[in-house]
Order: structure tokens, then sequence, then C-alpha cells
């Protein structure tokens, strides 16, 4: 009731002076229910706050109340850095809530909610399957300013995954890609393991932002920054661009959404490994 | 390599984006105090560089998401106008359908 009233010019059509209606608000209508539920929403809170809950768990608070997840379960964050982040998210939202702008929130929903039910194991082959058509692996063949540009940008990376890891994965001009050896494979898998289910749904995310798993874990791994691996990402975007100029519209839009999602995906496979890094750093010591 | 390299920049970039986004009473924040502490406790610690990419990390989220909510605003942004003056702007009227099309909730 309350939000109908919100947007009453939009949605009731007797609010006209003329008593018009036409077709186009009927889409308007729908717009302002879904934009309710999903991208827009009024800011209903002063203060947000964090305190620690069951189990050590982190809540976060909005005035009053405790937030919750989209699947209606308590939003708890295994961390206090993360659940920090997460209420600065919600802290600096102005009149309007804009959801798509809270990517850590986000990705907390998503780790919590498990709305597709993915398993650990499911993720770990997802992401190995990924490495077929990894981005960094995928050459052209012409022009030969993109050919230079693309081995001397990401052979580089690539060298540095081999070597780091101790694997072979090449790259191919050819339309099938590289092809990957099983003992690379293995090799990455025994790593993810180690992951918890938090940092494989971060490192899902980035995986999927930046479309290729080297670029990830180069930037996991703190070989690359941010802004380094969204560039070597969109490398042939890059490339038009210096080709046939910027439109900010589009290329800019695309490289910050880009940026904004990768750095939350990497903060939180960071922060979602901490607690149980600074538990090994202490034994170690 | 980027232009923020030291530890200090990284810092004083964050601060500034927390002050954008909250504007004057930023230092009130449990970020503000967070941010501090982690720079204060990680000047000489072996894992400096894991918290310098962390900064840097966090810094290029704050800056990341103000530019894409800027441009976002700029060039998807919900029109101002009202349908009946935007029809007018090329001297159209919109029709009148007393009744309703029948088939709108």
């Amino acid at each position: 009731m309350k939000y109908q009233r919100q947007f009453g010019q939009v949605i009731w059509p007797f609010s006209f002076p003329q008593g018009q209606h036409v077709s186009i608000l009927s889409t308007h209508l729908q717009k302002a229910r879904y934009a309710s539920a999903t991208t827009e929403k009024r800011k209903f809170y002063e203060n947000v706050s964090i305190s620690q809950g069951e189990g050590g768990l982190y809540e976060i608070n909005l005035d009053k109340r405790k937030l919750k997840t989209p699947g209606g379960k308590l939003f708890t964050v295994p961390n206090e850095a993360l659940a920090i982040a997460v209420a600065t998210e919600w802290d600096v939202q102005k009149d309007s809530l804009k959801f798509y702008t809270m990517h850590l929130t986000t990705l907390c929903n998503t780790a919590l909610d498990n709305p597709t039910q993915r398993t650990e194991e499911q993720m770990i082959s997802a992401a190995l399957k990924f490495l077929e058509t990894d981005t960094i692996c995928y050459r052209v063949e012409e022009p030969p300013g993109l050919v230079e540009l693309q081995r001397n940008e990401w052979d580089p990376v690539l060298n540095w995954i081999e070597q780091r890891y101790n694997v072979v994965i090449g790259s191919s001009t050819s339309i099938m890609g590289p092809q990957i050896p099983e003992e690379t494979k293995e090799t990455f898998r025994q790593h993810l393991n180690s992951y918890n289910f938090w940092s494989l749904t971060g490192l899902e995310y980035v995986i999927t932002q930046l479309k290729s798993l080297v670029l990830s874990f180069g930037l996991i791994d703190r070989h690359l920054s941010v802004e380094q691996a969204v560039l070597l990402s969109r490398l042939e975007e890059e490339y038009q661009i210096q080709q046939w100029g910027n439109v900010e519209w589009v290329h800019d839009y695309d490289m910050y959404e880009l940026q904004a999602r990768t750095a939350a995906g990497a903060m939180f496979v960071h922060l979602s490994s901490e607690s149980t890094a600074v538990k090994r750093k202490i034994l170690q010591d | 390599m980027a232009a923020v390299t030291s530890p200090l920049r990284a810092c004083r970039g964050i601060l500034k984006e927390l002050r954008i986004a909250k504007g004057s009473d930023y230092r009130n924040t449990l970020v503000y105090k967070h941010v501090l502490e982690q720079f204060r406790r990680n000047q000489f610690c072996r894992a400096r560089m894991d918290a310098l990419h962390a900064a840097r990390t966090y810094l290029c989220l704050l800056t990341s998401t103000r530019m894409h909510l800027r441009l976002h605003e700029r060039y998807h942004g919900r029109g101002d106008r009202a349908l009946e003056e935007v029809a007018g702007l090329v001297g159209l009227r919109l029709p009148t359908q007393p009744g309703g099309k029948g088939w709108e909730t």
C-alpha cells in the first residue's frame, strides 16, 4: 500500500487530470513494482551498525532492524572487515537504495542463500572448465597490432601462472582453443580445494567478470591489481578504442562497472579466506 | 603500474572517497576507524604488500562504484519530464481512452 501511494502519480490512472489511460503507463506500473523489489527502493533507515551474534558471526543493523537476505535468512558475515565494508555500502546510500552498486552485499546474499544450490565441487569444476575458453589463451591472427598487443600483454601473465603453479597452459589461435593437459587441471583443482564456499563464490564471480581464470588467479594471488586485470581482460576493447575513439557512455561505463564488480569479488575472496589465513600464520610462527 | 603505489596515497584515496560518499561526518564511521587502524597496524609487518593490495582494491571499488553510478545517472537515468510534456515537445497529444484498454491492471 505504502509503495503504491509513493508511485501514485505513475500507477494510479485516475490521478491524471483527464483520466487518460495510456498503454505505456502499465509498463511504468510494472516497472515501479519491480523497481521496488529489485533495482531501487526508498532508504528506510538512518543509522547502520554492525554487531556480533551467534557463533561469532557479524550482523548488519539498519536502525533497529537486522538485515536479512532476499531468501529471508539472517544476514551474517564471517569476519569484521567484510561486515564493515557491507555496512558502508548501506551507509552511503542516499534517498533511494541502489542495489546495483552494492556488490559486496550481493555477493554475501549469493553465498548465504545459494539460490542455484551449487556445491563446492561443481564450482571448482566450472572454474576449471572455464580454462578451456580463457580469454588469455585465445589469440587472434589479425590485425597485426592486436596480435602484438596480445603477445606483449598476455604472454607475461601466462608465463607467471605457469611458473607459479608449475603447469602448462599455452595459447592458441584455433577456434577450438588451447588443449589444457589433465595435470594442469589437477594442480589447479588441488589448489582450489583449499578454498571455502564463500571464497569459491567470490572466485566464480571474478572469473565470470574477467572472462579468464588466468587473470582471476593473477588478481587473487596479488600479482595484478584490479585495474591491470580489467585492462588485460578488455584488451581488445582498449585496442579498438585506441583505433576508433572512446564513447563514454559505453566504454567508460562498462569499464567502471567491471572494475567495481571485480574489485568487490577480489575483496570478497580475500576477506572470506582471511580468518583461516590468520590462524595458519599464527600456527606457523 | 598505477599511480597509487604507496600506502600513503592509497590511504588518502580511500579517505577522500569516504568523504565524498558520506559527507562531513565521515570520520565518525566504522569504516574510517577500521581503515586507519589497518594502515597503522600493517606498516612494518610481513603482510605489508598484501595489505597494500587490499587497500588499492578497496580504493578501486569505491572509485569505480562512484564513477559507474555517475555515468549511470547521466546517461541512463529516468527522465524528469511527464509523458504528456514529452509528447507535446513534438506536437503530439496522447490518446484519450476513458474506459482504459481493458487488459490493464
